[in-house]
């Protein structure tokens, strides 16, 4: 494949237009993800929402303790960083302070579902009106691949070597059917990033959540199945196709509660 | 047929492979070289990309920028 | 402790109120007029007046007010409504503030302005809801991890409830750090005339690095205490250290008959009023004794009392713990005098009778060595 002569513009390149490039909302810092992860898409789908809707000046945002953790460093937004389980407490701050600002957290599986269990549910049972994005990957990446509360039964980690066994260790947390029951809950969605489907319906579902917030009629909550390379021990590749057979009937995907009106 | 290209930026990619397993033409592979993060890292190995941006959509690291004919060059092509 | 003596119409007249409250209600009512933006709080006696106060009067007047569903919760909420530019407020009691630490370690470290009220009681555990001073290193050393402080300041008194208020809110926003009013469920739930503060007379500081959207005039303003280059964190802890060591100059405390006190009582909040007792008593027995009443306990009074230990004969400490500030006042003497220690724990408060038999037992004890 000899290169070929690049005679670039901002739109065009040997005359053919410009379809796709990185949203300016996202820094320049290149992600620190493991090859193939997850999060990073979702930060990018995030960001592209933002910047499409035009909301750079109107939006903060707040970061876990995870692998997300810099996400800060990748979002061009006013953010800030929560202690491990708070964000969605931290988020209730910033928006009680600024109502009419978008907010939004962003969070790990053992960031919301373990720690932050009561952040979760109390933020969500008090309908704050702010997007809470939940990253479950089964596993705690950032401190090398534990068991979270929604690793699979069965599932290999290294705190659960021989399989996560219920007697010891219980059961894989639907947590987001759990607060879908509770009133605050004013859309719930179960997306993905594995394939180019999923991604679309991921960012579809980001818009719907913004437009929904001005609305001020309760929580939007999103989660996103995502993959795991590195703590599931597999390829990028490998671990979407895993993520589809055994991730999916565990936490099916598509929206869990969606307004009536 | 739209014809379409994609640059690469060869040293942010990690070299996950999943824009080449959801390019419908085939077009993307790794290439033999590394980069300075020592990455094989994804490139067209074909030249029938259409510029449908499948790659763009599910690259982790924003990796990928797509262009595409414009629908007028086709028609008067022909 | 002689209060302004300003009559009712006086007071009136210069926009300030008079009125009998209780500590935790005055204390609600001076953050109010302080103008917070928010208050995020939980029910824990002896203090849930706080929040009630609030949930009553802000639909009124303006501020939001928001029970958590923990302490944990509530401080956290803080972080985020103080890294959002707001003027904002928190109270819990002893075990309550025991929850907060972690969050009180990253407000630190993130250095946003805040005020946490501790209405102390006896501890450890659960233990009971009367008065205590046992939460003196948590609040001066850092309850929490790392090294960092608060500006905390003991009131000891129902007017010095609601004063503190606003001067802790001056301390928080001048040096951006989380500032604490250390009180005891006495001060809390006793009644007395308090002369309000007048409401609006605390300005507003302009925050520029809080979260509130980044327009395209600025970068982004990012909140955060994780600084994971340790260069990185060793500056911003230079940075807290430098603003300790300015913070100093906020050194608060009071004296009582000093002049010609021989022998000086130490003690702060609810234990100097006790003690104000003692020296009187004391006096009347012919014995020269006088207190100094700490009113910031950090900043830490050290230079009076390192000046008084070279005049008196000895210092005799009374706090409602098993010795925490006592440390303190023997650093700060470095052997320039004996200091002794005189206390009650579990929410019991000492009499100024046995105080005052310490007293005369220790004077005894000394002139004896001195024949």
């Amino acid at each position: 494949m000899e290169m070929i002569m690049e005679t670039e513009t901002a739109t065009t390149l040997n005359g053919f237009e410009l379809v796709y490039k990185k949203p300016s909302t996202l820094t320049d810092t290149p992600f620190h993800y493991c090859p193939g992860c997850g999060h990073s898409v979702v930060h990018r789908l995030l960001m592209e929402v933002i910047e499409e809707l035009g909301i750079q000046e109107q939006t903060v945002g707040v970061a876990p303790v995870g692998c997300s953790v810099f996400a800060y460093n990748y979002m061009n937004i006013d953010m800030q960083e929560a202690a491990h389980g708070r964000a969605s407490a931290v988020a209730t701050g910033i928006k009680r302070i600024l109502p009419d600002k978008f907010v939004f957290s962003y969070q790990g599986d053992g960031d919301l579902a373990a720690i932050g269990t009561a952040e979760t549910v109390h933020t969500v049972n008090r309908g704050e009106n702010i997007l809470m994005i939940f990253i479950n990957n089964a596993i705690y990446g950032m401190t090398g691949g534990q068991m979270a509360p929604t690793t699979l039964l069965k599932q290999v980690t290294s705190t659960s070597p021989y399989g996560r066994n219920k007697e010891a260790m219980g059961y894989p947390l639907k947590i987001t059917e759990l607060l879908a029951q509770l009133p605050g809950a004013y859309y719930v969605s179960r997306q993905a990033v594995y394939n180019v489907n999923a991604v679309r319906k991921l960012k579809k579902a980001i818009e719907k959540s913004f437009a929904y917030q001005k609305l001020n009629r309760g929580t939007s909550f999103i989660e996103v199945v995502s993959n795991c390379p590195s703590g599931w021990k597999m390829t990028p590749v490998e671990s979407n196709v895993w993520l589809e057979k055994n991730m999916f009937p565990q936490y099916p995907l598509g929206d869990i509660k969606t307004p009536k009106d | 047929m739209i014809k379409g290209t994609v640059i690469i930026d060869r040293d942010i990619c990690k070299g996950c492979e999943l824009c080449i397993v959801a390019c419908p033409q085939e077009s993307l592979g790794l290439s033999k070289q590394i980069n300075i993060n020592g990455y094989r890292f994804a490139e067209l190995v074909q030249d029938n990309c259409t510029g449908c941006v499948n790659c763009a959509l599910v690259c982790p690291d924003v990796a990928i920028t797509v262009y595409r004919q414009p629908k007028s060059a086709i028609k008067n092509a022909g | 402790m002689e209060q302004e003596k300003i009559s009712k119409n006086e007071a009136s007249q210069n926009g300030r109120e008079a009125r009998l409250m209780k500590g935790n209600e005055a204390l609600a009512e001076a953050a109010i007029r302080a103008g917070i933006d928010a208050y995020f709080g939980y029910p824990i006696t002896p203090q849930s007046e706080v929040l009630e106060y609030f949930t009553n009067e802000m639909p009124k007047r303006h501020g939001v007010v928001l029970q958590a569903e923990s302490e944990v919760a509530a401080i956290n909420m803080i972080y985020g409504a103080a890294g959002a530019g707001g003027r904002v407020m928190t109270s819990s009691s002893s075990p309550g503030v025991s929850l907060m630490q972690e969050g009180i370690s990253y407000i630190a470290s993130a250095q946003l302005p805040c005020l946490i009220v501790n209405v102390s009681r006896g501890g450890p555990g659960l233990g009971t809801i009367q008065p205590s001073q046992g939460d003196y290193f948590q609040a001066v050393k850092g309850g929490g991890h790392g090294d960092y402080h608060l500006a905390v300041l003991a009131p000891s008194s129902v007017q010095e409830m609601a004063d503190f208020v606003f001067d802790a809110f001056r301390l928080a926003e001048k040096y951006r750090i989380p500032a604490m009013i250390l009180a005891d469920g006495a001060l809390g739930q006793m009644m007395e005339k308090v002369i309000l503060p007048e409401e609006g007379s605390l300005p507003k500081m302009q925050k520029p690095w809080a979260t509130t959207g980044k327009p395209n005039s600025r970068e982004r303003n990012i909140i955060t205490s994780l600084f994971i280059e340790p260069e990185k964190m060793e500056m911003i802890n230079l940075g807290l250290q430098e603003k300790y060591r300015q913070m100093q100059s906020e050194v608060r405390f009071e004296e009582f008959a000093l002049d010609d006190a021989d022998i000086a009582l130490v003690a702060f909040g609810l234990s100097a009023r006790i003690c104000q007792k003692v020296v009187d008593l004391a006096r009347e027995k012919g014995i020269k004794a006088g207190l100094l009443r700490p009113i910031t306990l950090y900043p830490f009074p050290k230079d009076i009392l390192s000046k008084l230990a070279e005049k008196v004969n000895f210092m005799l400490v009374v706090e409602m713990n098993a010795g925490q500030m006592i440390e303190d006042v023997a650093l700060a003497a470095n052997g320039k005098c004996p200091v002794y220690f005189k206390g009650r724990m579990g929410g019991m408060i000492p009499s100024p009778e046995e105080v005052l038999k310490e007293l005369e037992s220790l004077v005894e004890k000394q002139s004896v060595s001195q024949d």
